[in-house]
């Protein structure tokens, strides 16, 4: 129990006054609030810790005389609990950044207690697009991916390379639809057909009846509009019921390095999705993804601890230039500075929060072509950072002047 | 091309034989979790967690002892039902003299039990378990592609099913078994060794529950969770079924997949649904389940 | 249940029909000046969770400790009150007090329906019912577009209290849960200490007993089942206001299970017992939040002790130490 913590906390902030020339009681608290223990647990897990760990000791904080702490908890992909804890952490355990989050449902909430606390929020995990959208926020940074951008460069690099035939099975639940319907979207834009789609529920074991389905559509590119599990079953059973060999190929909508890992490369292979980091991608992450992966249990980096990587590194460097941790001019200071790390390279962070980068659309290799361990990605195209992410004014952010 | 009710027969016939598969599991667990009832009184809240630790033992087994699937199905509920039989006779003994509902209450910590440890352990993303080379690829029927593997399932499982209930009803052994349900002290006095009976029976359907997992782990993935929320749909089964009725649980499994199977096809969003409403309806109108008798 | 509540009444008097027995009156009062101070030493927010838990603990209590009879399905009660109170108070702007009136109406009517289907079952096949029940309105929650399915219902203002009391204030927000909670609590114990609670001890001792002096003892559950689902919805709708969210985890058949295990753990069929445990795993499960997996791992093991070993409870050891039902 905190004992006195929320009257010491009053006297603080009393005290403090304008906090906008210092660091809050002179630590940087950064809290890493993600699934440690379900659904999401590798693809983010412990492994974002490490990864924002590794941030705060490239950024050489204690050289610079700058205390970092970093804390963690599991949320659980429970709105409630994510809630709790995020504002426990920042009324009574003075936290300034969450990082991380996945789970758009959590993350919604994250955001809105973030804003109306004035503190930080750098989203790493999770996927809606709303989040620099509709729900945008001056107090939030949202890295890695999006919706908009998965459906958008798995869509339409799948169907100017041929395939131009869908069916969709979808996960039945607001992020499923809403990445069939961006990707649909996407799909009849560029010229291709949507030729069936079959909800199914969340966390199902069972995808044969779709499979099947699918099967007897005919469709070229069977899109997976649904992630963690339920993606890797569908794809487990495709092997069986002979998909690909059968001429089809699937089209994962969100699949990390970890799914494919859990899959083997014997059912995995010819699996076509985006990605916006890959750690053997070149020199500067191939050394960042074996530095991770000693710390990490042999688990590679994925893109959301590649994020988690380089969004700490920036709001580092941004408190630096400002010499203060307040949340909303923190985040402002992270729009203002351009992006540089070894990660994503250059990029920027725009005004309605979106962190702006290359996507590359990579293909799952064949076994035989994979010649060391976590070797698994072939890159078939780069997407270049001004066309990966839905346009400025296409999101109705409010922040964003039209 | 002629449909019947709206979609080709071909594909309707397609759907109606996976149903028949996902019954095969439906049926062999729900028999574990009868067969439990029917002596123990007991609900078997943990039966999930032990099909998930069969299909964890299936893994061990090949990655660390170079032992495969036939091996497998062997030892799994070999070992699970020694364990199963440990369980009884240290705790759930203890209950029997107290309200059922106890039992139930017990089995359910350990279920967050084992799937705490083991989530701890292995994490949620699955384990790759391959399916044994002798029963890789499939039969095209004409109106669908079936594997081999899933038509070595339904195989399986019936034998089993009907391997058990000639066991219960035909044999000497599941007289005694139907005997010490209904007057275990009368039992006793014959000479019978009761408890022994019962510990043997919990372990005879923990095994079950194993063997299951093993059958279960070359196409759904081996991850902790893979139990939790099946183990609410057995639990219907069983109910609809008629607790301690072996025929009704076996016949229950598979009809309601192929109940469910067809829903997938119909209205896909309500095929979690379904069994619950079917349950839900048979409960108000037969309170101790199609083929139960009444306690 | 009837074995339970015979193994706890070992020891204990009868109780008083109208008056609050002393030593019971004087653990409320105890109780009353303890969730009064505790908020200026213990974060509010928690103190909250903790106190709507303890309400829906104590209404379920009510069905489990008197009534004899474990529903599983309980958090729909829980979960629906505070959809509909989110939603009302967002969508449709209502002020808190009438919202979380709405939430706890709607969990009337649903207790209402649920208890004519299910009251004329018992034991196992109660708990199997009301756990069929559940998981429908689940997926029905799961489905229906105004609850948001996965993500919820999110930023539900916390509004104006008979339009003066500004909720958004920690401490406001605070009291107004502890009253609603001490009016839940009591209402849980005047029904227990009454004539119909007397009626609802008889049928559940001695069911064939009580018909033949003239009770119909389907009324009465019925009563007693609607009751603990209203109080159940009361808990929900406020939690919807404190977290200003509702979402799928107040519907899902876990949440079912911990307030079983917080009723078990606290002491089934006491009076102070479901508060106790409500308090006790709210504070676990916030301690282990760092701690990820092992939240499940030691409620399993709360779980297991309680039932081979602990099976009155912390609060039923107490009473049965001091002689004195508690």
């Amino acid at each position: 129990m905190r004992k006195h913590a929320l009257i010491a906390a009053l006297a603080l902030a009393l005290l403090a006054g304008p906090a906008h020339a210092q660091i809050s009681d002179g630590i940087v608290k950064i809290g890493v609030l993600n699934d440690q223990s379900s659904l999401y647990a590798d693809l983010a897990g412990q492994g974002s810790v490490v990864a924002a760990r590794m941030a705060v000791e490239d950024f050489g904080a204690a050289a610079k005389g700058l205390k970092v702490e970093i804390i963690f908890a599991d949320h659980q992909n429970k709105a409630d609990v994510g809630s709790q804890i995020a504002r426990q952490w920042y009324d009574a355990e003075k936290v300034d950044l969450i990082l991380d989050v996945p789970n758009s449902g959590v993350a919604l909430a994250v955001n809105q207690i973030t804003r109306d606390k004035g503190k930080a929020f750098i989203v790493s995990s999770a996927a809606s697009s709303d989040l620099t959208g509709k729900a945008c926020s001056p107090n939030t940074v949202h890295w890695t991916y999006d919706t908009w951008a998965l459906a958008n460069g798995t869509g339409n690099a799948i169907v100017k390379t041929g395939g131009d035939s869908w069916f969709f099975i979808t996960a039945d639940y607001a992020f499923g639809h809403a990445l069939e319907r961006d990707t649909e979207a996407v799909v009849t834009k560029s010229g291709g057909k949507v030729l069936g789609k079959v909800r199914h529920p969340l966390n199902n074991q069972d995808f044969s009846s779709f499979l099947l389905q699918a099967q007897a559509s005919k469709a070229k590119i069977i899109g997976l509009a649904n992630a963690g599990g339920d993606t890797t079953n569908a794809i487990k059973q495709g092997a069986e019921f002979g998909i690909v060999k059968g001429g089809q190929n699937f089209a994962g909508l969100l699949v990390f390095l970890t799914d494919v890992h859990a899959l083997g490369l014997e059912k995995a292979q010819g699996l076509i999705f985006t990605e916006t980091f890959y750690w053997d991608l070149n020199e500067r992450t191939r050394a960042f993804g074996k530095r991770f992966a000693e710390r990490n249990r042999g688990i590679h980096p994925t893109m959301i601890h590649a994020g988690a990587y380089a969004g700490t590194l920036h709001y580092l460097k941004a408190i630096e230039a400002l010499k203060s941790d307040d949340g909303a001019k923190a985040v402002a200071k992270m729009k203002e500075m351009p992006t540089d790390d070894p990660l994503f390279g250059k990029g920027t962070v725009r005004a309605d929060g979106r962190k702006i980068h290359p996507a590359y659309l990579v293909e799952v290799k064949k076994p035989t072509e994979s010649k060391y361990p976590w070797d698994y990605y072939k890159i078939r195209t780069t997407i270049p950072a001004d066309q990966a992410f839905r346009p400025i004014d296409q999101g109705d952010c409010p922040l964003v002047k039209k | 091309m002629s449909t019947l009710l709206g979609i080709p027969p071909q594909a309707l016939f397609g759907q109606l034989l996976i149903g028949l598969i996902n019954g095969s599991f439906y049926a062999l667990l729900s028999l574990g979790l009868s067969v439990i009832f029917g002596l123990l009184n007991i609900i078997n809240f943990a039966h999930g967690a032990q099909y998930m630790m069969g299909a964890f033992v299936a893994y061990f087994l090949l990655q660390y002892a170079g032992l495969g699937y036939w091996w497998a199905l062997l030892i799994a509920p070999v070992l699970m039902a020694g364990l199963g039989m440990a369980l009884e006779r240290t705790t759930l003994k203890r209950l029997y003299h107290l309200d059922h509902l106890y039992g139930l209450l017990l089995t359910f910590g350990f279920a967050l039990i084992i799937q705490g440890v083991f989530r701890n352990e292995f994490g949620s993303s699955g384990l790759p378990y391959p399916i044994p080379p002798q029963l890789t690829g499939g039969q095209n029927l004409g109106f669908m592609f079936l594997p081999n593997y899933r038509a070595w399932v339904i195989v399986f499982s019936v034998v089993i099913c009907l391997g058990t209930w000639y066991v219960i009803e035909r044999t000497k052994l599941g007289a005694y078994l139907r005997a010490a349900t209904e007057n275990p002290a009368l039992v006793r006095a014959f000479g019978i060794n009761v408890p022994r009976m019962i510990t043997l029976t919990y372990g005879f359907g923990v095994g079950l529950a194993a063997l299951a997992g093993v059958l279960a782990a070359p196409i759904y993935q081996v991850n902790p969770l893979m139990g939790a929320d099946l183990i609410i749909v057995v639990f219907a089964v069983v109910v609809i079924g008629g607790m301690g009725s072996i025929m009704g649980s076996i016949i229950t499994g598979f009809a309601l997949g192929v109940i469910e199977g067809l829903t997938k096809v119909f209205y896909p969003e309500a095929s979690n649904t379904v069994i619950f409403v079917i349950m839900a309806i048979v409960l108000l109108i037969r309170p101790t389940g199609l083929f139960g008798r009444a306690q | 249940m009837s074995a339970i509540r015979a193994e706890l009444e070992d020891g204990t008097t009868a109780t008083a029909p109208t008056v609050m027995l002393r030593h019971q009156a004087v653990a409320f009062v105890v109780m009353v000046a303890v969730l009064a101070v505790l908020p200026f030493f213990v974060y509010p927010i928690f103190l909250m969770k903790a106190l709507c838990f303890a309400l829906f603990a104590c209404a379920f209590n009510l069905l489990i400790g008197y009534v004899g009879l474990l529903s599983f399905g309980h958090a729909v009660f829980l979960g629906s009150a505070g959809y509909v109170t989110a939603h009302t108070a967002k969508v449709w702007g209502w002020p808190p007090e009438v919202a979380i009136l709405a939430g706890t109406a709607t969990a009337a009517a649903l207790g209402v329906a649920v208890g004519a289907l299910t009251i004329r079952s018992r034991g196992i096949y109660f708990a199997n019912i009301t756990l069929a029940l559940a998981q429908m309105i689940y997926f029905f929650c799961l489905q229906a577009r105004f609850t948001g399915g996965e993500d919820g219902i999110q930023s539900v203002p916390r509004g104006m209290m008979l339009g003066f009391l500004d909720l958004r204030h920690t401490m406001a927000m605070y009291f107004v849960v502890l009253a609603i909670f001490l009016a839940g609590f009591l209402l849980v114990y005047r029904t227990i200490h009454s004539p119909f609670g007397q009626v609802l001890k008889a049928i559940r001792e001695n069911e064939p007993r009580a018909i033949s002096l003239g009770y119909r003892p389907e009324h009465y559950k019925l009563i007693a089942f609607a009751l603990s689902a209203t109080l159940s919805g009361l808990a929900g709708g406020t939690k919807a206001i404190v977290f200003q969210l509702a979402s799928l985890t107040d519907v899902h058949w876990t949440m079912s299970g911990e307030v079983v295990l917080m009723t078990l753990l606290g002491g089934l069929g006491t009076v102070f017992g479901p508060v106790m445990g409500a308090f006790l795993l709210t504070t676990i499960e916030h301690y282990l939040a760092q701690l990820g997996a092992w939240v499940t791992i030691v409620q399993g093991v709360i779980f297991v002790v309680c039932v081979l070993a602990f099976r009155r409870g912390v609060v039923g050891e107490i009473a049965r130490l001091i002689r004195k039902p508690l």
